[in-house]
């Protein structure tokens, strides 16, 4: 054995889980594209474009689950409003890809998007310069995320707001935010979104290898995040961020100024929200004011509580499942959806309390192989 | 002179009411004179519309009403009068006039057929709306009066202000009176002579019409550029027009707090049952606003079994919305809630999937559209108090419905055994315990009445707003708002919470837009409450620990 083991390997060698989920990770990177370009289309095992761009878009959700997990699962904060970083992230790509269409939308003009020609604007509004740049937006999608959430953060934690209060101010933001982004005057589309976009950094947004591209990007994004999530709840700062959601008033006592590791856990998961948003939205070629509803956000709890809070990579596999069965059953029986995701809601909260991760181990458990049940670093309760 | 000579004697013979005799003899004369109005000729028609007015018949006004609103028919053959109304779509009654027989019901096609209108040009719309009038002035009925005048001040012209000046001395009632003086002084403010000009702008001052304000606006345009004008006339003018906007926003800013409390009185009915589940429970029931669906959905289905009481429909309406959410809330105790007390992040996840499959539910029995539920006579309508302020009825019971509800809860908690118990598990279950009170049954009635006064709240709401499945999304973020705002634990704090929110949010509508003030309220309440995390009455001491 090497006394000096890679940092990465370090990451993973407590947790079983990681392990797989890094593995399906690596696989899904390699065989997918493999399997769209390789295969001949005759083959039972091609990949179709369509089908590409769909698991891309369930990764880009899995990487939202994960920085709603590291909120949720490790600092205790249900978050009913994490969708709003998800959309501002969303938002701020968006922009980008509108500046580079350029002359060529309906109307034609050089600057100006189609909908601000539509509505009457005579110049571009000053927050939407240097969107044109790439390195501008994409500093923009954590940036702006990240600002909110330190700056809501920072009133709330240091005023000690908590728990359920807390969960509805949070959903009190991304409701106001869609109201805003839903105004035509606004300065975003109103409505309608961003949408029509043309290319990305050049490359043809509609041709196949862009979308396998993307879809690279979007599994490396989330193997990055699951990587940063990992770090941080494994360092020394993970432990107190736990011993916070276990018990905030001892970890004060014992003299940590709790709020300010609480908001650099909040933004960085708002950060991560955002370049999930980013990817997102050139993958699906639209962005509304939708995804700001708080149902939207509330929806995300679900991935996380069902894959299992508390685990990383638990939300990522919830995120999956959850989303595979939405696009399957509305399709099927779009009536059939909502009973199933509100019984999920019930269910998962009555009887799985620890989603589908709790419950292997749990079985792993009874047949004797891993007795470890419960959020992670914390003692058996009971 | 002659005419009013006519109209002396008619108003002699209609006040003092009509024999059999005369009834008969005045009807023979209208219809001697339709065989007129069936002529081609305008001219024709003119002369026919005077002698029906001077016939002095109690069927006079509904036979020139009704060549106005273009109702009155005449069969292409024998040239008979009738009187056509549309009963349903496409299907019309007619009547006889005089008589107020039904004669027949036809098709639309039939209608075109056999009949033709009595068809009008824009001078006989004038005389006929002058004579009708005329009419009418003089009728018994005070508010007959008083609307006919109404009417005649948005288009004066000398003839009737003539008739106004007539009837002006004789009128008894001071409301009446003084809308005919009104009247007087708007023709008057356009004399030559400036002096009479000068008393009339004068008595106009601070007069709340918006005739009156259109005609001072003009009076001050045509002032300021001639030089030939009277010096006096000018300032009269502005000062009169100061008074009257004075006035005009003043009853701007009543109707205003009127707005606002309406506003506040329906998010206390969407919030007071929340704050019973909530703020005395402690459980985060995202399902609420689904409770308030059900309510309204309640009055649906009761308006639905009683079609010929729609009157009554909402007293009946009002205990069966409790009764069904009621037990719906018991169900939802029983069935999910007491399983994750402690638990208030999972309870809120939980309750938030109940929402959803119960708007899918509605959504599946009834319809994904929008449910029509009608608003009984005796809530339409507005009550006038001037003619820059009315209030509608419907807004008015809703403020003292809320009130109603407010104060019943009130006395249910701090005055009954029930109330006792309740108070007394939410303070300390242990104890409660011990002393002999089956905490699980009050905890599942209390969960009841709170969802019970959220279906009350919903019936309410089902007549200011559209029925459907995302009824209750819509009140679900305001309703916790209102209840944190107000203070968690707290009657008193809904009450202030949603009043002050109603208030604040129709004041800043007109300044911003109503989306960009629900906004601002938003993150208003946002900061308020990071700064006061107990809302503006917290409760203190012991309870405030937990």
């Amino acid at each position: 054995m090497l006394k000096y083991k890679p940092f990465i390997f370090r990451l993973l060698e407590t947790d079983r889980g990681s392990k797989y989920f890094v593995a399906i990770l690596l696989a899904l990177m390699v065989l997918v594209p493999v399997c769209n370009l390789a295969v001949p289309e005759s083959s039972a095992f091609h990949m179709p474009v369509y089908g590409v761009t769909l698991i891309g878009k369930y990764l880009t959700y899995a990487l939202l689950a994960i920085s709603l997990d590291l909120v949720w699962g490790y600092l205790g904060i249900l978050s009913l409003g994490h969708g709003a970083f998800f959309g501002l992230g969303g938002y701020a790509m968006g922009m980008y890809l509108m500046r580079q269409i350029g002359d060529r939308g309906v109307y034609g003009h050089p600057v100006l998007p189609d909908f601000m020609v539509f509505l009457d604007y005579k110049e571009l509004p000053w927050f939407w310069y240097g969107f044109d740049q790439f390195w501008f937006a994409a500093l923009m999608v954590v940036l702006v995320p990240g600002l909110l959430a330190f700056v809501f953060g920072w009133l709330a934690f240091r005023s000690r707001v908590t728990g359920v209060y807390l969960s509805i101010i949070t959903q009190a933001l991304t409701y106001a935010l869609m109201l805003a982004f839903f105004r035509n005057n606004f300065g975003f589309g109103g409505n309608n979104g961003l949408t029509d976009f043309k290319d990305i950094l050049g490359f043809d947004l509609r041709s196949d290898g862009t979308r396998i591209a993307l879809f690279v990007c979007s599994a490396l994004a989330v193997m990055l995040g699951y990587f940063a999530c990992r770090f941080i709840v494994q360092s020394r700062l993970g432990s107190l961020v736990m011993a916070i959601r276990d018990s905030e008033g001892r970890v004060r006592a014992l003299g940590y100024r709790d709020e300010y590791y609480k908001l650099f856990v909040f933004v960085v998961a708002a950060m991560l929200a955002g370049v999930a948003g980013a990817l997102y939205v050139p993958q699906v070629g639209i962005i509304n004011p939708g995804e700001f509803s708080p149902i939207n956000s509330i929806e995300m709890v679900i991935w996380v509580a069902m894959g299992g809070r508390g685990t990383l990579y638990g939300a990522a596999l919830g995120a999956v499942v959850v989303n595979f069965a939405k696009t399957y059953f509305t399709a099927v029986a779009p009536e059939v959806w909502l009973f199933i995701l509100g019984g999920l809601f019930v269910g998962v909260t009555l009887f799985l309390p620890r989603g589908i991760v709790g419950a292997i181990q749990k079985i792993r458990g009874m047949l004797g192989a891993s007795r470890n049940t419960g959020l992670p670093g914390m003692a058996a309760k009971k | 002179m002659k005419r009013l000579l006519f109209l002396a004697f008619f108003s002699l013979v209609f006040l003092s009411g009509l024999d059999a005799a005369d009834h008969t003899n005045s009807d023979s004369l209208i219809q001697s004179s339709f065989r007129l109005l069936s002529s081609k000729s305008f001219a024709d028609k003119a002369t026919a519309i005077n002698s029906i007015a001077e016939s002095g018949s109690s069927h006079a006004v509904l036979v020139l009403s009704s060549i106005l609103e273009g109702d009155l028919y005449y069969h292409k053959k024998n040239k008979n009068m009738v009187l056509v109304t549309e009963t349903t779509p496409r299907h019309y009654e007619i009547t006889d006039p005089l008589t107020e027989e039904l004669v027949s019901t036809k098709s639309k096609k039939e209608l075109r057929k056999k009949y033709k209108k009595v068809g009008i040009n824009n001078k006989l719309r004038g005389l006929l709306n002058e004579k009708l009038a005329a009419l009418t002035i003089y009728s018994k009925d005070k508010s007959t009066r008083l609307r006919s005048t109404r009417k005649l001040l948005k288009n004066l012209n000398p003839s009737t202000v003539e008739l106004l000046r007539d009837a002006a001395p004789r009128e008894t009632d001071p409301q009446v009176k003084e809308l005919m003086q009104v009247c007087i002084a708007v023709s008057d403010a356009r004399s030559k002579d400036p002096e009479i000009q000068l008393g009339a702008i004068n008595e106009l001052a601070g007069s709340l019409y918006p005739e009156v304000r259109v005609l001072l606006e003009e009076l001050k345009t045509a002032y300021t550029d001639s030089v030939a004008a009277d010096p006096r006339l000018l300032p009269a003018v502005d000062s009169a027009l100061r008074a009257t906007s004075l006035k005009v926003s003043f009853y701007k800013q009543v109707e205003n707090i009127f707005f606002g409390l309406s506003l506040g009185s329906v998010l206390l009915l969407a919030a007071v049952g929340l704050a019973i589940t909530f703020g005395v429970m402690g459980v985060i029931n995202m399902a609420h606003g689904e409770m308030l669906m059900l309510g309204a959905y309640t009055t649906f289905v009761v308006q639905q079994l009683m079609p010929n009481s729609i009157e009554y429909s909402l007293f009946v309406a009002i205990p069966a919305a409790f009764i069904v959410t009621g037990l719906a809330g018991i169900a939802i105790e029983r069935g999910i809630i007491r399983y994750l007390y402690g638990r208030p992040l999972e309870t809120l996840l939980a309750t938030f999937g109940l929402s959803l499959v119960l708007q899918q539910l509605v959504r599946s029995i009834f319809s994904p559209l929008n449910r029509s539920v009608i608003t009984p006579q005796w809530m339409s309508g507005s009550f006038e108090f001037n003619p820059a302020l009315s209030l509608t009825y419907n807004r008015m019971y809703i403020v003292v419905f809320a009130l109603m509800v407010l104060f019943g809860l009130l006395w249910l908690l701090k005055k009954t055994s029930f109330g006792l118990q309740m108070r007394a598990v939410t303070q300390n279950r242990n104890m409660a315990k011990a002393m002999g009170i089956r905490t699980g049954w009050v905890d599942a009635l209390t969960f009841g009445l709170g969802s019970g006064i959220a279906g009350i709240g919903g019936v309410a709401l089902s007549q200011l707003t559209n029925v459907g499945p995302n009824l209750g999304q819509a009140y679900i973020v305001d309703s916790f708002m209102v209840v944190v705002f107000g203070g968690v634990g707290n009657l008193w704090g809904t009450f202030f919470g949603a009043m002050i929110l109603g208030i604040t949010n129709k004041f800043m509508e007109p300044m911003t837009g109503a989306v960009f003030a629900k906004i601002l309220v938003l993150i208003f309440i946002i900061l308020f409450i990071q700064r006061y995390p107990r809302g503006m009455f917290a409760l203190k001491g012991r309870a405030a620990e937990s």
